[in-house]
């Protein structure tokens, strides 16, 4: 996993509540096996004028002009700035996989669905929550400033524009001990196997029908 | 005496393996439900690592997202899905539960269906046990008093490997239902009017219980059916008590304990319930008396109304993010404004899916049905049982009959239509009335336009070719 620390990344505004995993990344291209090459169909349906499924050469796909990622000034943009409820529906971690293939390190939003919530940071993908009316003003200025990008110190707990304000975020501990040090959580827990074993020989007196 | 707790907070205190420091847990998981799309990437993380499988026997698999329906696709078995991604990643499946030594049910054994509807039906989801899978749906198995929660693949890897999660605990929810159901009005009813009511951000958050007369006297199909669609409000987990009605459900099934254990079990299943006086973070109150047959009109299932109403106007919006997702749902819906619900006809009717394929509701549809014919403007209808076993059932009731000689399909089971991962989808601009869960952009088919209804009115639709209230009917 990619570790986070700071980054200054050119950002780009998706100006839609409630946007799903399904929008996100289609399922057609949910049949893959691997976990890469997911970028070139992130936001299929609104990147592309065409029905998109698997195998296609995306370069000669017709680009909906009107679709934010396809503009010219947001090329290369490694921040995205979302509304609300981002994420929500279906668990597939497909999502994020083509969030971070596509470019993105970083997705800024008032809120996000729990499943989602979980699985951005395995994949390296910081998430920050940040105040509704906080979204509205930096919507604003991305919209007027071509070029506009944020500062995210992450030990710090930092975003900075452009002009010099300074917004704090919260984080979880462990998510970010995780992300600084692009570790994985299963050698984590495997620390704990000890814990484990003995848990299950307890349980196995109490409710020993889970493991017959 | 011990603080009152919630039924959630019993469940995990029950679980936890240890509290750590910064606030999370490692929380144990009993059951472990695996299918063909998130599952591969998991396998290949555990060869990488040179991990195994913690404990082999909490882990059940089958096919359900790809499989083809169609009797004449299925004939051949895996190698005859004529789709390759598809076909190499039922196969990827096969081969991982083989190379594992994971109990699997493949695509033509009787016992093959949606993983959410085979777990219950095989016992493998019991009372009190945490349960996980990498599907959102997961929540369908807190009808039977089980924390059960969908994860991602990352997660599907670290319960594979380790028999845990690293996990922070949720708030607590109630969601009282009280009242009686009108004849006609649904499970599927009552959890379209909670999301309606509190919105699909609304669960965010929370464990969400379910209680009030209205759920106690409801089957577990209908428990499964609410349970189901709590993510769709945003809640990870949904949970109904454990009662007389899901000890009569599981006993005897074949992965249920038995004998000395299941007295043991039943004694143990007695306690989960929520403690009188404890307390929930938030409670939202519906009187079940009064709710109607609902219909989805938009592209979000908070996006839902009364058979009796129409379609909003963006006019009436509460604020600026609201007008514009309306805005776009009526143009991607292709609706307009006040439009009444009655007035959508539908191009084609889909019942079946993870909420709504099991017997109790192809018996719902069928009687609706009896007798009557498919309207000639409606394209297709189909009906996808949820499980091989539950197809069996149809069957020898005889309503497969009854679907077949209305113009409906009679398929093979799968998740099917309501994620159109196989060949089953709508085209561009299509209309359906489909009780599955997710009326999301594009999810049964590129531009393909859905609304989420229960099988007795997806019945009355493709009957009348357009809504209408199956009370009337």
């Amino acid at each position: 996993m990619q570790k986070f620390t700071q980054l200054n990344g050119l950002v780009a505004p998706l100006d839609r509540a409630n946007v799903d995993t399904d929008l996100i990344i289609p399922k057609q291209f949910l049949k893959s096996i691997k976990r890469t090459g997911f970028g070139p169909n992130l936001f299929d349906e609104l990147r592309y004028l065409d029905e998109g499924y698997p195998g296609q050469d995306a370069s000669q796909r017709p680009l909906n002009p009107d679709f934010v990622l396809n503009q010219p000034r947001y090329q290369g943009a490694e921040v995205l700035l979302a509304r609300q409820n981002f994420g929500c529906g279906s668990s597939r971690e497909h999502a994020p996989w083509a969030l971070v293939d596509f470019g993105f390190r970083a997705v800024i939003a008032p809120s996000f669905a729990d499943i989602f919530f979980n699985n951005a940071p395995k994949n390296g993908l910081l998430l920050i929550q940040l105040d509704e009316a906080v979204l509205d003003r930096l919507f604003a200025e991305v919209a007027a400033s071509e070029g506009y990008r944020l500062l995210i110190d992450l030990p710090a707990q930092k975003v900075t524009t452009p002009s010099g304000e300074v917004l704090s975020f919260e984080m979880d501990p462990f998510r970010k001990h995780c992300l600084i040090n692009g570790l994985d959580d299963i050698g984590i827990t495997l620390q704990d196997a000890q814990a484990i074993k003995d848990y299950e020989v307890r349980q196995a007196q109490q409710t020993p029908w889970i493991f017959a | 005496m011990s603080q009152p707790r919630t039924l959630y907070d019993k469940l995990w205190d029950a679980h936890v393996v240890k509290q750590r420091e910064d606030g999370t847990a490692l929380l144990y998981i009993d059951r472990h439900l695996l299918h063909e799309v998130t599952s591969p990437q998991a396998f290949e993380g555990l060869r990488l690592a040179g991990r195994s499988p913690w404990r082999l026997g909490a882990n059940l698999a089958t096919p359900d997202h790809n499989v083809p329906t169609t009797q004449k696709e299925r004939a051949q078995g895996v190698s005859g899905i004529e789709d390759e991604t598809s076909r190499i990643q039922v196969q990827t499946l096969d081969e991982n539960c083989d190379a594992f030594g994971i109990t699997e049910f493949k695509i033509n054994d009787v016992r093959q269906g949606i993983v959410h509807v085979v777990g219950p039906e095989q016992g493998a989801t019991l009372p009190g046990m945490t349960l996980v899978c990498g599907d959102s749906h997961t929540a369908t198995h807190g009808a039977f008093a089980a924390l059960a929660h969908g994860v991602g693949t990352s997660e599907v890897e670290h319960v594979l490997a380790t028999q845990c999660l690293i996990q922070r605990k949720m708030k607590n929810l109630l969601i009282q239902v009280d009242g009686r159901l009108q004849p006609g009005v649904t499970a599927k009813d009552i959890i379209l009017a909670v999301i309606g009511e509190i919105g699909t951000a609304g669960g965010t958050g929370y464990a969400m219980e379910f209680a009030g007369s209205a759920i106690e006297s409801l089957s577990m199909e209908g428990r499964m059916t609410i349970c189901n669609m709590a993510i769709e409000a945003g809640a990870r987990v949904g949970l109904v008590a454990c009662d007389q009605t899901t000890l009569d459900y599981v006993k005897g099934r074949p992965f249920a304990p038995q004998g000395e254990q299941w007295a043991q079990a039943e004694a143990y299943w007695k306690n989960l319930h929520t403690d009188s006086g404890a307390v929930f973070d938030k409670v939202v109150t519906l009187d079940a008396a009064a709710i109607e047959p609902q219909v989805s009109w938009g592209t979000s299932p908070e996006m839902v109304a009364p058979i009796s109403g129409q379609v909003p106007n963006p006019a009436d919006a509460v604020d600026e993010t609201q007008r514009k997702s309306w805005v776009r749902a009526l143009e991607y819906m292709g609706l307009q404004p006040n439009q009444a619900l009655t007035d959508i006809r539908l191009d084609r009717v889909f019942i079946g899916s993870c909420t709504n394929s099991r017997i109790e509701d192809l018996r719902a549809a069928a009687v609706v049905i009896k007798g009557r014919k498919v309207a000639s403007s409606v394209k297709q209808a189909l009906v996808v049982p949820g499980s091989g076993l539950v197809k069996q059932q149809a069957e020898a009731e005889g309503l497969d009959q009854v679907f077949v000689a209305a113009g409906f399909e009679w398929r093979e089971p799968g998740c099917s239509m309501c994620l159109a991962m196989n060949a089953d989808k709508l085209g561009a601009g299509e209309h359906c009335a489909s009780t599955s869960n997710r009326n999301f952009e594009g999810r049964q088919g590129y531009g393909g336009r859905t609304h989420l209804v229960s099988p007795a009115m997806a019945a009355a639709a493709a009957i009348a070719g357009h809504f209408i209230d199956v009370r009337q009917f």
